[in-house]
Parts: structure tokens; sequence; C-alpha cells
């Protein structure tokens, strides 16, 4: 198990970068993560971080679709606030596991 | 996990076949893609066709003869000849959509747009079209442009290309 220094605390990651225990991230967390992705948050980003941490908490797979059917954003909107891979960014930037899902 | 040392940058995936699992083959993969950031292009062609024709693409079926790898629910051998009878296509078809809707796999239309608007790109076959007497205006909104098949070749270029036949 790797551990990163992130804002000068200590959380607990995989070799990726995605964290092992969730209820280690803090929205300050967030933002410096989101950094390295080069990504700057907005509260839109938040509103989409605080959708997928909830869903991950209950169980519920995590998909794209989950995400634009959330009422938050559209997909195309969700592409835009992460750019490149939004599911992968999003969940390391939102503090839980690499997603598993294949849609 | 190693690092790949030369990623994908861009699939190009050719989709000739117009069933539910052919069809959702192709859209599994250029979405997936998609969503890794990878540059990606689709090209229908033949009966795949029918995923990107308005008429037919909300409608897709799945062979129910011919294929040994079909089964019953509960996993017995499904037999061929069971799946001439009248209704059980429609009804096996019904059944799989129903199964893909339970692990959130969109519907064909849907799916397409996903793959759209994550900047995915969608092509129709000229030739194919001109076989089935197809037009653009008998296509999906989303579909680029109709391609030679020399067009698209010259999009597959570029290192780190992959083109894939689903």
């Amino acid at each position: 198990m790797a551990q990163k220094v992130i804002a000068g605390v200590t959380v607990d990651v995989t070799e990726e970068g995605y964290f092992t225990n969730p209820a280690q991230w803090t929205r300050e967390l967030a933002a410096e993560i989101a950094k390295e992705e080069g990504v700057q948050l907005t509260d839109k980003h938040f509103d989409v971080l605080n959708f997928i941490r909830e869903r991950f908490a209950k169980g519920e797979a995590l998909t794209i679709r989950s995400v634009g059917n959330s009422g938050i954003i559209d997909i195309k909107g969700f592409y835009g606030l992460f750019p490149g891979a939004p599911m992968k960014k999003a969940a390391k930037v939102a503090g839980i596991p690499k997603p598993a899902s294949c849609i | 996990m190693v690092k790949e040392e030369h990623p994908l940058k861009k699939v190009c995936i050719i989709c000739a076949k117009g069933t539910i699992e052919d069809v959702y083959a192709a859209l599994v993969m250029s979405n997936g893609a998609v969503m890794e950031g990878i540059e990606t292009k689709i090209f229908f062609t033949f009966f795949g066709l029918d995923a990107i024709t308005k008429k037919t693409m909300h409608s897709l079926h799945t062979g129910t003869t011919g294929n040994p790898a079909m089964r019953m629910p509960g996993g017995l051998p499904f037999p061929t000849l069971l799946g001439i009878i009248p209704g059980v296509e429609a009804g096996v078809s019904a059944m799989m959509r129903s199964q893909m809707e339970k692990l959130d796999i969109p519907p064909v239309q849907e799916f397409l747009e996903m793959i759209e608007a994550g900047g995915g790109e969608v092509y129709a076959c000229k030739l194919a079209m001109d076989m089935f007497k197809l037009e653009k205006k008998d296509l999906w909104d989303g579909v680029k442009e109709v391609l030679t098949v020399g067009q698209f070749y010259e999009m597959c270029g570029g290192l780190q290309t992959q083109v894939i036949f689903t």
C-alpha cells in the first residue's frame, strides 16, 4: 500500500494515486489532486464529486451514464469538467477507488 | 498495473453486423475508448448500418438460430429448432435488452449520443448505403459523414492507432 502526501496530509493511495480510504478525503485534498490532473475545481465540479462519492458509498455502480442522469450535468458537460478520461479523473479527485465499470 | 509504454491514441472501429451483440460489441469498445480519452471513430457498414438507421436502430435483434453459444435462462442449450418459432427471436431480443438495461447499458441511440458527447465520431459506409438504398437523411442525425473506404482509411493514420473489426 502506497502513501502520498497531499497538501501536507498523508493519505493511503494505490500505485496510480487512487484513494484506498475515501474517509480520508477532504475538499482541500480534492483541489490539490485536481491541480495535478490539470483541473481547476469549481462548485459544479464539487456537485459532481459529491454525487460520485454518495453513489460509491451506497455501493452503486458508477458509469458515465449514471453521472449523465444525475440531473447535475449532462455527459458532454462531464467530459468538459474532467477532460480526457472523465470517470477515472473524477474518481481520483473524489477520493474513491478506480472505477471498475466498462461503461 | 504496469503503464503501457506506447498507450493507444486512436481507435478506428468497424461494425459490419446488425445483431444486438455485434452492435453492442462495437458500441462498448467505442465508448470505452472515449472514456479513456482515446480518439475514437466508428465506421458502420453492411448490416451494421441497422444500428445507425432511424427505422431500425431501436429494434435490433439477436439471432436465435445457428448460435451454439445461445443458452436458455438457467444455462441449458437453446435448441436451434426453437429459435425458428415465430416470436421467439423477438422475445429473446427483448430479454437481452432488459438484461442490458439492468447493467446500465443504454439503448443504441443513447449509447451513440454518449459516444458523440465524449468526442467520438460516427461514420457510415457509402458502398453499403448504395447497396441498401439508404440516404444520409435515413440515418441517425449524429452520423458525421458518409465515407468511402479510402476516406475512412485516411482517418486511420498515425502512430499508436488501431483498426478494430468487431
